[in-house]
Parts: C-alpha cells; structure tokens; sequence
C-alpha cells in the first residue's frame, strides 16, 4: 500500500548549527539513496514515503508546515480568512510567485490543480480526501464541468467553499494532492508529468534516467529568499539498503533514504562515529491486531477485551530490536488528541482468561491471524500466536501477500484477525481524524475498506462528525481532546488491540547538517531537502 | 534453411502467444485489486469503481485480452498504472544495462567455466578434477547474495579497486559480471567436462594421440571445438535467463537492469510493466535458443536444419 512517513522529533539532536539562519551559505550538492524509484513526482498521484517529501521539494500548495513542527502556515498563500460558519476559505496569493517554466503561477492555476486531483480521469489516490469541497460528487459524476467549490475570484485570490464543515481543509491543502501545477506543462506533458515535474518549489528536476538517478536542481527563482541551501541533490536509485551504508561509511553519500537495515542497526548504534550521525523520530504510526465484530466469537467485546489483555507488548517490541514504543490506544503519542493519563489493558494473562470465561469460552477456540509475509511482520504475528496460545486461543497463521491480506480484511467475513504490520496505518497529516474515518469509522466498514474490524459505532461516528465541524482555530485543543476521547472511549468496545508505535531512524553524513529538528521533520522523511545544508559550502 | 528459418519463427510466435494468453490469466486471476492500488486508501468503492473502468478491468477477460494483443502488435505494450509511462519506454530504458550485464557474465562464465572444465577432463579422475568439480557445485549453490556482497565487500569497499556499485564504465561491469560468472560458471563448467571426456574417447582423438601431438594441443584444437555444441545451447538458455532481469545481483550492485524493474513491478501489481517484461524475457529465451541453433552447423558441419 502507498503509506507516507509522517514523525515527531523525539530526541534532542546533536547539530552544529550556525546560531542563525542567514548565516548559511547556498552551495554544494548532497547524495540519497533510495532502493526502489520514485515512480511518479506528480503531486495528484505520488503517494508513498519516498517521493512524498521529493515533491513538497518540487512543488507547493496554499498552506505548508512550519519546518520541524505539525504547525500551519501559509505558503503560496499570504494570508487566509475563514468565514464565521466555517464554510469559506479566502486566501490571497504572495505575489510574484513563478512556475520553474518562467510563467507566473495565479489563483486560475490553483482552481485547475485542484480540480485536476478531484477529476477522476487523473486517477488520484488522494481525490477522497477533498470530499467536502462543494460540488465534488457532481464533478466526480461528470455532471458539472468544474469544481463549483474552489474559484478563482482574481488572479491572486482563491476563495474555497465546503459543503459540510470540515476543520482538516487547511491540512488538506498543505497536502500534496492540492500542490499547485501549471495546465500547459501538464497538458502538453500528458502521462509523463510525473517524470518531466514543473512546479513553483525550492528545486527543479533537471535528470531522470529511469532505475537509476534523479537530480534536482535549485530553483534560483525561489520565492523564499535563502531557500533551498543546496545547488543540487542526487538521488541514486536501485541498491540494496546494506550497500548503501556502506556507501555512506566510505563517504559516497550523505542520506541512505531506506535508513538503518534492521541486520546492521544494532551495529550501529553501538558505533559511537554513526551514533551521533542517526537520529530517532517518532512516526505517526500504530501498529495493531484488528478484530472482525462479524466473526464468531470477536462479536463479544468480552473476547476483544481478552485478546487485548493477552498481549505481551514489550516482548513484541523486543523482536524488532526495540524500534517502537508499545501503544494503548489507537492514536499514537505523537498525534494531537493523544491520551498520557489512558492506561488501556494492561498485560494480564490471568485477566484475560477471566473474559473468556465471561464469555463462556473458558476452554479458548481456533481461530485465523492473517499476517503481511514480509520481514519482520510473521515474526511479530508468531509472538502474538505465542501470547494468544497462553490463554487458550489458537490463532492460525495466515502468511499472505500484503494484497492478500488487505483484500480479506474488506471482506465482511474475511479476516477474524489481522496483524495491521507492513500495512497499515501512517498519518497522511497529522490530525487525529485521519486515524478514525477509514480505519474505525462506519465509513470504512465497506467492501474492499481498510475499516477491518468492521466496527461501526453510529454514536462515535456522530462525534467524530461534530469534532470535524469545530472549525475554529481557537477550538483546536478542545477539538483535539474531543478527538482523543473518541478514540479512548472507542477502546472500551475493543475493535483492535494496539500494540506498538513505530520509531523511524534517520542517518546522515557529518557533511550534511541542518537547522535544529531537520533531520527529525515530522512532515518530511528522510529530511527536508530545502533545509539541509553542506558543511563545505560555508 | 530459409524453409527452417521461416518455421522457427512461425513456431516462436506461437510460443510468445502463448506466453502473453498464460500469464494475462494468470495475473488476472491474481486475488489483488490494482483497481484498488491506483485509486488509494482514500478511495470510495464508486471511485475504485471509476479507475476500474478506465483502466479497462471491467471488461471479461478475452475483451482485455483482445485489446491488449491488438495493441500488442502494433508495438504498444501500454501504460504503467503508477507510472503512467509507456512500458517500451521504461523497458527500453533499462535494456542497453542489462544487455551489457548479461555479455560481460556469460563471457565469464566461459572463461571460469569452459577453462575449468577443459582442465577437469583433461585430469579426469584425479584430485585436481575432483577439486575443480566441488568447487563448482560450491559456488553454483551459493546465494547470489553471498557471493555479490562479499565481492562488493572485499574489492570495493575493502580494497577500493572497483566503484562500490552503479552503472557507467568497465569498472562498473567487473564485479557484477564475475560474480555471475562464478554463480554460473559451474554448469559450463560440468557441462563442459562431460562433453569433452566423451569427445576424448572417440577415434581421431585416439589417431592426434598416436601422431604424438601434445596433449594441450590435442585438448584446445581437437577436442574442444568438437565439444562446444552443449555449451553452445547453454549461452542461448543463459540469454533468456539474463534478459529476464537478475533482481539480486542488480540490486547489490545498484545496476540498473530489467530485474528492479520487474520487482517493484510485481510489488505493485504494475499489470502492464509485468506482462511487458515477461514478453520480452520470452522473446529473448526463444531467440537466444534460435540463434543457438543457427550457429550449431557452423560449429559442426554434420548438422543440418531443416
């Protein structure tokens, strides 16, 4: 599944950085590798960790991410107004902004942006998150010709309007579904787009040889003055993540994108050299085991609560050299609306057996665990099978291609149990809903949707809708605590049992260097490449 | 030969045809949805329903398939779903590297495997043979993994005489090509011996002895010219074998083959970039055996096509 990294800076790093800002020179180039390629740089349709942060490199949108922070601000935008019902977006354009082909960028080019995204002959994987734009479902039927939602009131003003309340908008827009390409570009371009990008952001793409390199160049025309610090970046495609720290121990290169295999991290990080050079961050991540409320015995929230008690996650968080924290709830720490003083089940065998005797299954029963087939995720299921086993279930593992397994999990009766590992769920922004709708909310209890327990609680969604409405910037931490109530209040009804959130590690070359929090951006994996700086260019 | 070229040919369509009928079942009855991958984790089951149409899934399977060998023919292999690029051109791309690869390793593959079993034959029944032997089911049976890192290890990173991976000059090509060489060169190697040792046997071997020719000699100009056909036929399969992509060896040594190609395809469930690659390994198993069996009567003039 297309995912995206998103992380929170979790430890205080060791940068030498220059005590301001403007002190960095422009200059020099820097190396990162990447296994696989890119893809696509299109920003309608790239959608994993790896071209994510590229094409927020290449291109912008309305509104962005204070670098090293979840906080909005505006970026093609200079300013923006909000209308008292919370249904009109006013934003007013900085002027003199251009596309990499000379032209200049106006409010015409947002609108086609946008609409190209929702259109559904783009094919987007991002076009359902713009649902509440008015007039989306007659534009996506093709029975309206444009967006009535978004329009081009002059050529530097946007004014955008909803159909129902929807708070995450401004997230929506710093998302990259909604970055800003020019028509002509894009039309004369065709398919290939994603592979000749032209946009407004701080580098253009000047080489791309399919399999094997991609180079950006700085965009000397860039609207933020002293941006990017560097004159190029190299993206080397196609070897292995071992071989690349090698590359990076020789000197080669400066960011292995893949990061730290898991074979050589503890290597590593005893290494007191690299050690410094490596930088933890706390993803937007929870892994979890969903339960199927359809199946036999999971209907019973007695036996959700068993399996929740069950689970020894510290032991699972050992198997994968402890690169995660163990999680009671489905938000993870790093995420607003986060619980501290929810405790959840605690580890309890003798608990846990108590429930299935309350469920009159004292005897335990069989059932299926499905389980992504890649490293380290059947081993993770295995210690699962393990705790499980200790109260008397017999889970099944089912080791399945991902696909396999995520196509049993949008069956009514697919999946009794699924480990969400390799699959599921990263934040696409940093916003509490994106961790309820498609994944707990009725919603998603579909055919063919992510919602695998197939849990719908009619009530919470209800909340859930009435969070979204509370679209006042002033609300947001009372917003954000009704969120986390939903989700913690969710967890009494047991539809998954969270196991762990995931940390990310990012390791870099002493030559490479950044502002504080760069190399642990919670928007940008592995790094922000408009930041970085070189060392030998000062 | 024109009536036997002519019938090769009709018979290696046939051959492609049925490759591209087998493997556009076969994927269509894969149990994933790329429906579902292109449209995204967001996507409505409308909205999936949409992408489904336009890439055309919707349709019974023999009306895809029509399609897709209408344009097939007419040399459009189509669209990546993810990419969205032309297929030929992302094939393309990546074929003078593998065409490269796939020379310099048969190459050494011949040179360690044809020396070696030359050399065995030639010492049948001693040590020496028994050695060289063992060795080559040593390293035929070695990981590819193995022997590319530890090459990688000690003579790029450890050494430093060859570039720690990447595509460009020779020095790029050494260590990619000998590791392969190493991993295949064991079949040519036991292909070879057993062809020359009954090569050996036979009576104008036996005559060059009685005129009192040098054994060398009798070994490089007699014998192995008359025992190259089996070796001959491997290099057509080996061909195959390397046009289809060698993923391991490619991504060690960040060598920009068909084989990443074909991988991060396959992850993706890319339809088309899989159905294309697999017609163009087919296409090169079934020339490389093509032209191994054109040059047989050139190597032995007893052979004739017909």
């Amino acid at each position: 599944m297309k995912r995206l990294l998103a992380s929170v800076s979790l430890a205080a790093m060791l940068v030498a950085a220059p005590a301001f800002a403007a002190d960095i020179k422009q200059g020099g180039e820097m190396t990162v590798t990447f296994k696989d390629d890119l893809i696509t740089l299109d920003p309608a349709i790239g959608y994993d960790w790896k071209n994510w942060s590229v094409i927020k490199s290449v291109f912008d949108g309305l509104m962005d991410y204070k670098p090293g922070t979840t906080e909005l601000v505006p970026d093609l935008a200079e300013s923006f107004e909000v209308s008292a019902d919370g249904l009109t977006y006013t934003f007013k354009l900085r002027p003199g902004i251009k596309f990499h082909n000379g032209r200049a960028m106006t409010a015409a080019d947002v609108k086609y942006s946008l609409e190209r995204t929702c259109n559904p002959a783009t094919q987007s994987p991002g076009a359902g998150y713009y649902g509440a734009l008015k007039g989306f479902d007659e534009f996506q039927a093709g029975s309206a010709t444009e967006l009535a939602g978004v329009v081009a009131v002059d050529d530097s003003t946007v004014k955008i309007e909803l159909s129902r309340p929807d708070s995450t908008l401004l997230h929506l827009l710093a998302l990259n579904f909604s970055f800003v390409v020019p028509k002509e570009v894009v039309e004369a371009e065709g398919p290939d787009f994603g592979h000749k990008p032209v946009g407004t952001g701080a580098y253009k793409v000047t080489e791309w040889t399919s399999g094997q390199s991609i180079t950006l160049e700085r965009n000397t025309d860039y609207f933020k003055a002293g941006l990017p610090k560097l004159d190029k970046i190299n993206f080397q495609i196609g070897q292995e993540p071992v071989v690349n720290l090698l590359r990076l121990q020789k000197g080669e290169i400066d960011i292995p994108g893949d990061g730290i295999p898991p074979a050589k991290f503890v290597e590593v990080m005893n290494d007191p050299t690299w050690k410094d050079l490596t930088i933890v961050t706390e993803q937007l991540h929870t892994g979890y085991v969903t339960m199927n409320v359809n199946v036999k015995p999971f209907d019973n929230v007695a036996v959700r609560q068993a399996v929740n008690m069950a689970l020894n996650k510290e032991r699972i968080v050992q198997i994968i050299n402890n690169r995660a924290v163990p999680a009671n709830q489905p938000l993870p720490p790093a995420m607003p609306g986060y619980d501290t003083s929810f405790k959840g089940y605690a580890y309890d065998v003798e608990g846990a057996k108590a429930k299935l005797k309350e469920a009159g299954l004292e005897g335990g029963f069989e059932t299926d665990l499905y389980v992504a087939n890649t490293d380290p995720q059947p081993r993770i299921a295995q210690a699962i099978q393990q705790d499980l086993a200790a109260i008397g279930i017999k889970a099944n593992l089912k080791n399945l291609d991902q696909g396999n397994v995520i196509a049993a999990g949008g069956q009514k009766e697919g999946a009794p149990m699924i480990w969400s590992g390799g699959m599921a769920w990263i934040a696409d922004f940093p916003d509490p809903s994106n961790f309820y709708t498609v994944i707990l909310g009725c919603g998603g209890a579909v055919e063919g949707g992510w919602n695998w327990a197939w849990y719908c609680n009619p009530e919470l969604d209800k909340r859930a809708e009435e969070a979204n409405a509370m679209t006042d910037p002033a609300k947001s931490a009372e917003r954000a605590a009704a969120w986390g109530k939903i989700f913690t209040d969710l967890m009494a009804d047991a539809p998954w049992a969270p196991v762990f959130n995931e940390k990310a590690y990012v390791i870099h070359s002493a030559r490479i260097q950044g502002p504080q929090g760069v190399f642990a951006d919670p928007i940008h994996i592995p790094v922000n490449y408009d930041e970085v700086y070189a060392t030998d260019a000062q | 030969m024109p009536a036997y070229l002519a019938r090769r040919l009709v018979q290696s369509a046939l051959i492609l045809l049925g490759v591209s009928i087998i493997t556009f079942l076969l994927l269509h009855f894969l149990p994933a949805d790329p429906a579902r991958m292109v449209a995204g984790r967001t996507a409505s089951a409308a909205q999936v329903e949409q992408v489904r149409q336009q890439l055309g899934l919707d349709q019974p399977i023999w009306t895809q398939y029509g399609r897709y060998l209408w344009k097939l023919v007419q040399g459009d292999l189509g669209r990546s779903y993810l990419q969205r690029t032309q297929v030929t051109e992302l094939i393309a791309a990546r074929l003078p590297a593998t065409a490269l690869l796939m020379l310099g390793a048969i190459l050494c593959e011949l040179l360690i495997g044809v020396t070696l079993g030359a050399f065995a034959a030639a010492r049948r029944g001693t040590a020496a043979d028994q050695a060289v032997m063992v060795g080559a089911l040593v390293f035929v049976s070695t990981p590819q993994f193995v022997i590319a890192l530890t090459l990688l290890y000690v003579f790029a990173y450890w050494l430093g005489w060859f570039p720690i991976g990447g595509f460009g000059d020779f020095k790029h090509l050494v260590l990619p090509a000998v590791t392969l060489g190493l991993l295949g060169g064991g079949w040519y190697a036991r292909v070879t011996r057993s062809s020359v040792i009954e090569v050996l046997r036979q009576d104008f071997v036996r005559t060059a002895r009685a005129k009192g020719l040098d054994r060398w000699r009798i070994v490089l100009v007699h014998v192995l010219p008359n025992a190259a056909l089996p070796v001959i036929a491997m290099i057509g399969i080996d061909i195959g074998y390397f046009m289809s992509g060698i993923v391991v060896v490619e991504s060690v040594f960040g060598w920009p083959g068909i084989g990443q190609l074909t991988w991060q395809a396959i992850q993706q469930i890319d339809i088309p970039i899989i159905m294309g690659v697999t017609l163009v390994s087919a296409c090169a198993i079934v020339l490389g055996n093509l032209i191994a069996d054109l040059v047989a009567p050139f190597i032995d003039p007893r052979i004739k096509l017909r």
